[in-house]
């Protein structure tokens, strides 16, 4: 393997790390759908990437998936779901921007140190990829923490998601089952979360998951 | 080869024809056929013996899983049938989406047999995500503000407890396609198994790191138990009591798999200790809890992550005797705490209410529901002559006879979790009966055959029974 490979490798992996964290600020819901959208194209570039380095013919399924439904698909129907919700204005975050993205700082360099030494004696191209998918998986995490709205928590955890599919793809030569599981999981958590929305908007005229919090059964009860 | 494909194609039939069934009396009582259809199947697996390929493994540690899960799939679906019909009556649910909780319902058995007996340890992911999300479909089923609100946090923290376990499913492959070579070689249990010493341990500890969080979170240990109380206060009767009875075994499965892994690897970090730890806090949190809960279905949910607990520190202990009281305990939980889901479900529908406030003097208004509720609670609190007082009787002396420090909170623990139970018993069964009580109208019979065998596990052990748990004992190390 090349110089230059590695390079590039590395370069998109460190994009979706700087993605992520564009994610994380963002403070209007159609902005963050398309934040999102650069997230997912890069998930499919950096996967195409390792399928032509590894010789792996079958991570360009991965990469396709990647780039055309979490990229393009996903993202739409998630522009549409917003618009029919009229919900299209400023998103309530529980972290203020600042203390927020001090937290990802951490988080990255935490997902550095963790995995750096830990992968003493692998692969140069997986340890790296691992370190970084790692940093995408916990900022992921950090943004459902940080974030009150149904939307926004979806998008957390689907950002979360490519995080682990660029681990997936990093390790050289995982079988192929796993990868179309997770896509697969992907599209059965959308219809999931879709359907919870969905269900959420009847009952409360609102995406506002801090609004549910109020109907936890144990509360009404005066326990 | 035969009944393997029995296993796995009778529950993934079973959701092809349940999703298209409309009448649901019929689709109930083919919940009911499919259900024995399964553990017939799992029987015949049992009886052709254990088997390894590269993605399926049979040996004697999940066959008894499987065969559990499939008797109580099987008890669960007669008593779901009588449970469902009398919510139809009060019109909790509708007819047109019980299509979609039978379905469900297989489904999740469906997966949960797919990860028990996964070889493959991606696949072994793929079941446990599976039946993680049919299970939030089912919770959510009433669409009550409430169960909304417990349906999405079981999503939330159940979807992020499962990605760090792909995270550290990821890991443990890259650690193997080192010495292994790539491939579903070595995603394959059985090999990492076996070259478990050569493997980088490292990453094995980092990994193992992920598949904790991630698979205790679905176990329901303490600090990543948030999920659990709403999931099983919320969603219907039958569906709290597979996930007590079988869904937290799964994953605790799942976490022994690969202790069994690090176990092999004395480089890595030690794994009995977290486990001790955890299951101490789980136990000791949990029964404290078990005080301040009003709603009947919270306080065994609570009693669920307790004893939980229990058997995270027997497998923490470690050694032959201790893991045969985890594997016993495991057995007689799930077998005693569906039964009381049961009966719970029985009250909550004659009384109208899960609120203990609610419930009183259910010994002069249903006396068979008071007594089949007395029998389930008394094992529970771990009273002999039931099979949970041997388990827990065997947890608490081996720690004394390896570990006596620990067995001192793990007492407590256990008496702060009875002393609970014995009041809100005395709560349920005495005192003055409302007169708005409906009749009891579903058979007792489920939580009947479920009592029985944990008083005869209690009393007399069978010997083949017994040879099997120290079997599996001895392999976990």
């Amino acid at each position: 393997m090349g110089d230059f490979a590695f390079d590039l490798a590395h370069l998109l992996s460190g994009l979706m790390v700087v993605v992520s964290m564009v994610l994380l600020y963002q403070d209007r819901l159609t902005a963050m759908l398309n934040v999102f959208a650069a997230h997912a194209m890069l998930l499919g570039a950096a996967v195409g990437w390792q399928a032509e380095v590894q010789g792996a013919g079958h991570l360009w399924i991965t990469a396709g998936i990647a780039f055309v439904f979490k990229g393009i698909v996903i993202p739409a129907a998630l522009h549409a779901m917003v618009r029919r919700l009229g919900i299209h204005r400023e998103i309530e975050t529980v972290v203020g921007v600042g203390p927020t993205l001090i937290a990802a700082l951490a988080l990255t360099a935490l997902a550095v140190l963790v995995v750096m030494p830990a992968t003493e004696y692998a692969n140069p191209l997986a340890r790296e990829d691992l370190a970084f998918a790692l940093a995408v998986v916990l900022l992921g995490l950090l943004m459902m923490i940080t974030r009150r709205n149904a939307v926004s928590q979806i998008v957390g955890f689907m950002s979360l998601e490519n995080g682990l599919i660029l681990a997936a793809a990093g390790a050289k030569g995982m079988p192929l089952v796993v990868e179309v599981s997770v896509a697969f999981s992907v599209l059965i958590a959308f219809i999931v979360f879709g359907v919870f929305v969905f269900r959420i908007r009847e009952r409360f005229d609102t995406v506002d998951i801090g609004t549910l919090e109020r109907y936890r059964g144990e509360q009404q009860d005066g326990a | 080869m035969t009944p393997l494909i029995a296993v796995l194609c009778v529950p993934s039939f079973a959701v092809a024809v349940l999703v298209l069934s409309a009448d649901y009396r019929l689709s109930a009582g083919l919940n009911v056929a499919f259900s024995v259809a399964s553990l017939a199947a799992a029987v015949w697996l049992l009886v052709s013996g254990p088997f390894v390929t590269e993605l399926f493994l049979v040996d004697d540690f999940n066959i008894y899983l499987i065969l559990l899960n499939a008797f109580i799939g099987c008890t669960t679906a007669i008593f779901s049938a009588a449970y469902i019909g009398h919510e139809l009556e009060t019109g909790r649910l509708t007819p047109r989406i019980l299509g979609l909780y039978h379905a469900m319902y297989q489904a999740m058995m469906g997966a949960m047999v797919l990860a028990l007996i996964s070889n493959n340890i991606g696949l072994m992911w793929v079941g446990i995500e599976v039946a993680t999300v049919s299970t939030v479909m089912m919770v959510g089923i009433y669409r009550t503000p409430q169960a909304l609100e417990a349906a999405w946090k079981y999503f939330i923290l159940g979807s992020v407890g499962i990605a760090l376990a792909f995270l550290g499913t990821i890991f443990v492959y890259v650690a193997a396609e080192q010495q292994l070579g790539g491939g579903l070689a070595s995603m394959a249990w059985t090999n990492l198994k076996a070259s478990a010493a050569t493997l980088d341990p490292g990453l094995l500890s980092l990994a193992f790191v992920f598949l904790l969080i991630g698979y205790g979170t679905k176990a329901g240990l303490v600090p990543l138990h948030a999920w659990l109380p709403d999931a099983h206060a919320e969603g219907p009767t039958p569906v709290s009591a597979v996930l007590s009875g079988l869904l937290l075994n799964v994953a605790l499965y799942a976490l022994l798999r690969f202790k069994i892994i690090l176990a092999g690897n004395p480089a890595t970090i030690p794994v009995g200790p977290v486990l001790i730890v955890m299951g101490l806090v789980s136990l000791i949190f949990a029964a404290v809890m078990l005080y301040r809960r009003v709603d009947i279905k919270r306080f065994f949910a609570y009693s669920s992550i307790e004893h939980m607990g229990i058997v995270a520190f027997a497998f923490g202990m470690g050694g032959p005797l201790a893991n045969f009281a985890g594997l016993m305990h495991m057995t007689m939980h799930s077998l005693t705490k569906s039964a009381i889901f049961f009966a719970v479900g029985h009250i909550a529908q004659v009384t109208h209410s899960q609120r203990f406030a609610d419930i009183r003097g259910l010994s002069v208004s249903h006396p068979g529901l008071a007594v089949a509720f007395a029998f389930g609670v008394l094992a529970i609190a771990g009273l002999p002559p039931f099979g949970v007082f041997v388990s827990e009787f065997l947890v608490v002396s081996s720690s004394f006879a390896r570990q006596p420090l620990l067995a001192v909170p793990l007492a407590i623990g256990l008496l702060i979790g009875f002393g609970a139970l014995i009041w809100r018993l005395q709560d349920v069964l005495f005192g003055t009966p409302n007169p708005a009580y409906a009749p009891r109208q579903a058979s007792l019979l489920p939580v009947y055959v479920h009592m029985i065998l944990v008083l005869v596990a209690g009393l007399w052990l069978p010997d083949p029974v017994r040879r099997w748990f120290e079997t599996v004992a001895a392999q976990l190390g």
